[in-house]
């Protein structure tokens, strides 16, 4: 079969998804999930450029960066986007933080997405006991106000890079299993799953050939869109305090950091803020777009 | 009906006591110790031996919690360690303020939300439309308290219109609950643009154009209310987001809510206080989540409670 993908886009063929040809190409002919792919594009390389981006490192504090008085200086032709309380360049910061963020984003959420994937494939396969005890088990944690344990959580343990990542995995992978739970116990009513069955295959090839690869679009579209979620949790831990910790730089700690000063200097929230805002906006409508995509009973709803 | 009622009850309360048991599990075997806490840096081992003994923190898990839920089944949520009062009494005291806030953000959601999903609708594909789904989008994936600071910057330090934080007058509750309320007005503009383009595209829409009526007079009587109603029913599987932000939000703007006493009381390890707060968070989650279903066949009667 002549496969239309050309090699302009490699990633389309070596996507795990059945070519369907084209989803990248489809993806960036929507400006919106564009716009989305360049931002995540320009803070992954600014992520991996920043030692050579900036000339300055991330915990040097400059003798030039504060003014006589001591403040933080506002944007100027040296520091471009100012100075922080302790007379580090922001922009620095920034770009090093966008590691920070990145990291937890992938990290946490691929452990997210993976608990969620496990519990509600699991459930959605085996019903019986050990379907129903998982899915209460996710029933109850649904009800949990999962931004109050994380605080619990990340505030008692002096959290590490990790710790924050793992307290953020812990509380967002009940989502994703509720999905895949749903689509699980559909997929395996459907007839080729029962004749597979009655063929004699064992579950783990009915689960890997069969099931799996129908929930990859899910898997796909929820990972993008956890990865938001994730970004916005550990920016909002850093900012309490109790996420990502100093000197470590993170975009929500920048914010804790200098906070107090912040009537003075609102730069210092104000650039950190649109980071965050941005990251987090970019796979919202990049994962809104696969979703359109991808999943065939949402496509055309808006 | 009632036998529904009955079992969902029943369910809510094992949610309940299933969310008790996590809590007080994962903050025992947490690495902080609340004795410490309690008496301070100086004490000698013979006083933090004697506080552990008096508040029964050196009794084994099972016993420290079969008591706790003793006690919780009693409608007693215990004393705080710290500040030597009822945990009930504590949460009540500070409950009006966190409910106001909420109620504040209900509102702006829903007025934000439904107005921007309303005419994206009827502007459906145009630039206008473009635009209000991306300004949805800014809203669900705009942080909270960085929200909370620009709107604090902007009206309050710069156009002095609100105060800069603090609690009593309705012009304290306004940049609060638009915090608050900025993200779940995202959420709703998307709902309510695609609950309003599905009633448009309904027979009855159709007839009613049909028999000549003007466009207002369809949008207002005939798609707006059928529209708007599974959006409202909405508004109980909300209360967990809202629940979510209010630690943040209060801590941003110095309201003296749940919020905020649950925050100091995890710098203390006040364990009384954190379960309790944890409880009456999840009970309004979980009462939230009830309320909706029960509402739904109101609202749409092909829905049966089962």
């Amino acid at each position: 079969m002549a496969n239309p993908v050309t090699p302009d886009f490699p990633a389309a063929s070596a996507s795990p998804v059945r070519p369907r040809p084209g989803i990248w190409r489809r993806l960036v002919r929507r400006p919106l999930a564009l716009i989305g792919l360049v931002i995540i594009a320009v803070t992954l390389l600014g992520a991996a450029f920043a030692p050579w981006l900036t000339a300055f490192g991330p915990d040097e504090q400059m003798f030039d960066g504060l003014t006589l008085s001591g403040e933080p200086l506002p944007p100027n032709t040296t520091f471009w986007l100012g100075t922080d309380l302790l007379g580090r360049d922001l922009l620095t910061r920034i770009l090093y933080g966008a590691r920070t963020s990145l990291f937890i984003g992938i990290i946490a959420n691929g452990t997210a997405l993976l608990i969620g994937t496990l519990v509600g494939v699991t459930a959605g396969y085996f019903r019986g006991w050990i379907g129903s005890a998982l899915m209460r088990f996710t029933d109850l944690m649904m009800a949990f106000p999962a931004l109050l344990l994380a605080i619990c959580l990340a505030a008692v343990f002096q959290p590490s890079l990790w710790i924050v990542a793992m307290v953020i995995a812990l509380v967002n992978w009940v989502q994703t299993a509720r999905v895949m739970f749903t689509q699980t116990s559909s997929l395996t009513e459907r007839e080729f799953i029962a004749a597979e069955k009655t063929l004699g295959a064992s579950s783990a090839r009915i689960l890997l050939r069969h099931v799996l690869p129908h929930l990859i679009p899910t898997i796909i579209v929820w990972g993008t869109l956890g990865i938001s979620t994730t970004v916005l949790l550990e920016a909002t831990l850093s900012y309490l305090g109790i996420g990502v910790q100093p000197p470590t730089p993170s975009w929500g700690n920048i914010i804790f950091e200098n906070q107090t000063y912040f009537q003075a200097a609102p730069w210092l929230v104000f650039f950190p803020g649109i980071a965050i805002l941005g990251l987090a906006l970019a796979f919202n409508l990049v994962g809104d777009a696969l979703r359109d995509i991808l999943d065939p009973t949402q496509r055309g709803r808006s | 009906m009632i036998a529904y009622l009955a079992r969902r009850i029943v369910q809510s309360i094992l949610i309940l006591i299933g969310i008790s048991a996590i809590t007080f599990a994962l903050l025992y075997l947490l690495p902080a110790d609340p004795v410490r806490q309690i008496a301070g840096r100086s004490a000698t081992p013979a006083t933090v031996e004697s506080i552990r003994r008096q508040l029964g923190l050196d009794q084994p898990f099972l016993v420290q919690y079969g008591r706790y839920l003793w006690n919780l089944l009693q409608g007693d949520l215990g004393r705080s360690y710290i500040q030597r009062s009822e945990v009930s009494q504590l949460i009540v005291a500070r409950l009006p303020a966190t409910l106001l806030l909420m109620i504040g953000a209900i509102v702006c959601e829903l007025l934000i939300g439904l107005t921007m999903g309303l005419v994206a609708a009827v502007r459906r594909g145009s630039r206008t439309d473009d635009s209000l789904m991306v300004a949805s989008f800014i809203g669900v994936s705009a942080p909270q308290f960085v929200v909370g600071l620009l709107l604090l910057y902007v009206f309050a330090v710069r156009l002095s219109w609100f105060p800069i934080g603090g609690y009593g007058t309705f012009s304290h509750l306004v940049l609060p609950s638009l915090t608050v309320g900025i993200m779940g007005a995202g959420w709703y503009a998307r709902m309510m643009r695609s609950s309003m383009i599905d009633v448009l595209y309904q027979d009855y829409i159709r007839t009613a154009r049909a028999k000549g009526l003007d466009r207002l007079t369809i949008l207002v009587r005939h798609a707006l209310p059928n529209a708007i109603l599974p959006i409202v029913a909405m508004v109980g599987i909300d209360i967990g987001i809202l629940m979510g932000g209010i630690v943040v939000v209060e801590s941003v703007f110095g309201w003296p809510g749940i919020g905020q006493l649950v925050w100091q009381a995890i710098q203390r390890v006040d364990i009384p206080i954190i379960m309790g707060v944890t409880l009456v968070s999840a009970f309004a989650i979980v009462l939230g989540n009830l309320l909706a279903d029960i509402v739904a066949p109101f609202i749409d009667p092909r829905i049966k409670l089962r």
